[in-house]
């Protein structure tokens, strides 16, 4: 069993009340910090303890917290963002149904170290429900003294608000989360100036992950140095892996960092191997958003090392041959899935959720979803191939916010590893058209899958 | 920076043509607009939207977005511009169970798309369409983040998860049985957000 320090208590009945929360340790980092440790301190823990973003991103948390502008006389903010909408990642969620009180006490610690009196979380307007959880526990620490004016009797005094969004991917983006808080569209800020020195209403802003902000807690409770023995090098801590698609186990995980591909995948512990007896095709390991990998490419990597579950890891070999840790939305597919058909829906995904603000991105992926549609319904040529890879290139990098990469680095290495079954579909249009969903090799000749074409 | 925010106009004494919020979701309106800075009042435009979607006729007529924006003094179009950006406004009249299938990747490689289409079938209506009766709306929607429990949907505030036919055929006739006895739309979760 690896060690959690996250999700260790989410089995007691009832975590999810104050009262069992507390009786269960509960909020001893908060007595910690606010009655024995400045705020200088408290980050000092985090920068040691070498936590790194939880969203995606990867930036150490320390490091972001100091590059908060503490000489502006303007009032300074943390926002926890919970805008939960990358494709395969649902662990914040999880992690708020099952133990709100963590993030509410991580959210008090943060806000302490940074010296924000006003905190918001902003959630996905969808996420009712976990706005409920959220706003009830938020009460239950007011009426026991944890928020609110002179919290435990010191000078401290901090209100946590829940704000909904109103379903919009891009708002997950930090500058555009902080757009939509302000009650405008979620259109991206240009950067500089950084939230740390212009955020909310202009004013000094953090803004974290909420598994950034619950991991803040075992990391005062532990001590920094502690936190960073636990994983493997730059990569601390525990993290939590949302896995879903093909496998026997979907669910929540928490794991400790560094540990093998092979075990998160086929180990009863976690996602319990492939659905079906089948064999996996392709892995996307951070959300839809980073780099797929083909099956030769998952549990080792090109340099024939076993592949970890860590952030340098799972990026081994760039692009070329590796992918990203992201937001650990871990996706399987299995031999029978169609890559192309999939391509297409994040094509469709992004060109939806794209702002529209850069002309790359709000023309480039409406292009790379109709070019990919026409292929996955057999109206495509080859050169298409090439064309999307064109169009996908002139994207990266040409835009305001992430969305634009994020839009082009799942086209571009779906080509990569899988330009076969592109072709197999331009060069099959009558099969591919009668096929309405999902799996192909179903409808193919037998011993002839889209894994032996070539 | 003051947390006391009020806006300085009385507003039971704000309509837009025949809208208006009741005297009891007028508190809660004014305990979210206390919630910013002073002069930042716009920043509750999101939460209120959602609230006069609820309220005031399950979807945002051009009525119910100006009362808005009187109610926090900006112009109509900054509450246009919000209304029409983000996807859970209705801008038409949707039914009263709007069911919203997620469709992207990890729910469509699960079967999301069959169920979309089963429900299409079943409720003899194509997406974005509603019932006769006015009972349902079928939306399809991009990731609704629960991909491990996929094909998943969402009605009003509920989440279901590992949809099958069976289930569906379930969760409709329920929710027909009952429809007569609700509530227009499910209003609990608007209460939550205090």
């Amino acid at each position: 069993m690896g060690r959690k320090i996250l999700l260790d208590k989410i089995h007691i009945p009832d975590i999810q009340t104050f009262k069992v929360y507390k009786d269960n340790g509960g909020y001893a980092s908060v007595e910690k910090a606010l009655k024995k440790m400045t705020s200088a301190e408290v980050i000092e823990e985090v920068k040691k303890s070498g936590l790194r973003g939880r969203g995606g991103a990867g930036f150490p948390t320390g490091m972001k917290w100091s590059f908060l502008d503490t000489k502006s006389s303007n009032p300074r903010y943390l926002v926890c963002n919970a805008d939960e909408s990358e494709p395969g990642t649902f662990k914040d969620r999880y992690l708020i149904d099952n133990i709100p009180h963590l993030l509410i006490e991580g959210l008090i610690v943060s806000s302490y170290a940074l010296g924000a009196n006003t905190t918001f979380i902003y959630v996905r307007g969808e996420f009712k429900q976990q706005i409920g959880i959220l706003n009830r526990a938020i009460r239950e620490a007011h009426e026991n003294g944890f928020l609110g004016k002179n919290i435990l009797g010191t000078s401290y005094s901090l209100d946590i608000h829940v704000q909904a969004g109103g379903g919009a991917y891009i708002c997950g983006e930090e500058t555009a989360l902080l757009e939509s808080l302000e009650g405008k569209r979620g259109n991206p800020r240009l950067k500089p100036p950084f939230p740390a020195v212009k955020g909310l209403y202009g004013c000094p802003t953090v803004v974290n992950n909420v598994e950034t902000l619950a991991a803040v807690v075992p990391i005062i409770n532990l001590g920094g140095d502690e936190y960073a023995k636990i994983g493997i090098g730059r990569s601390t801590g525990t993290k939590l892996i949302s896995a879903c698609g093909h496998i026997n186990k979907p669910g929540v995980y928490e794991i400790e960092m560094g540990i093998t591909v092979e075990e998160f995948l086929n180990s009863e512990e976690y996602c319990g191997g492939v659905r079906n007896n089948k064999n996996i095709k392709a892995l996307i390991p951070g959300g839809s958003s980073v780099p797929i990998l083909p099956a030769h490419l998952i549990t080792t990597t090109a340099a024939n090392t076993p592949r970890l579950m860590s952030y340098e890891s799972l990026s081994e070999g760039g692009f070329a041959t590796g992918s990203m840790l992201g937001s650990g939305g871990f996706i399987v597919f299995d031999e029978d899935a169609c890559i192309v058909r999939n391509t297409w829906n994040f094509s469709r995904f992004y060109h939806h959720e794209s702002c529209g603000q850069c002309s790359p991105c709000r023309e480039g992926t409406g292009w790379l979803e109709k070019i990919l549609h026409r292929i996955e319904h057999g109206t495509g040529k080859l050169s298409d191939i090439d064309l999307l890879d064109s169009v996908a290139k002139k994207i990266e990098g040409n835009t305001i916010c992430p969305l634009g990469d994020a839009a082009a680095w799942p086209v571009s290495s779906a080509i990569r590893h899988f330009r076969h079954e592109f072709e197999f579909h331009v060069q099959n249009a009558d099969i591919v058209k009668d096929i309405k969903h999902g799996s192909l090799s179903k409808y193919l000749k037998k011993n002839f899958s889209l894994n032996s074409i070539y | 920076m003051s947390h006391e925010n009020k806006i300085d106009h009385k507003l039971h004494e704000v309509t837009a043509g025949e809208v208006r919020f009741s005297d009891e979701t007028l508190v809660r309106v004014q305990a979210i607009i206390a919630r910013y800075p002073v002069g930042k009042q716009k920043s509750a435009l999101l939460p209120i939207l959602h609230i006069a979607q609820e309220e005031l006729g399950g979807h945002l007529s051009a009525d119910v977005m100006n009362y808005v924006a009187s109610i926090l003094k900006i112009q109509p179009i900054e509450v246009y511009e919000v209304a029409t950006f983000y996807t859970q406004y209705y801008l038409d009249k949707v039914g009263k169970y709007v069911v919203e299938v997620c469709r992207t990747g990890p729910c469509a490689m699960c079967g999301g798309e069959d169920i979309a289409d089963y429900l299409e079938r079943k409720l003899a209506i194509k997406t974005d369409e509603t019932t006769p009766d006015g009972l349902f709306t079928i939306r399809r929607v991009e990731c609704l983040g629960a991909c491990g429990y996929a094909p998943v949907m969402q009605i009003n505030t509920e989440f279901h998860e590992f949809l099958t036919k069976e289930k569906i055929d379930k969760i409709i006739n329920d929710l027909r049985a009952k429809a007569h006895e609700d509530k227009p739309k499910d209003a609990k979760w608007v209460e939550k957000f205090f």
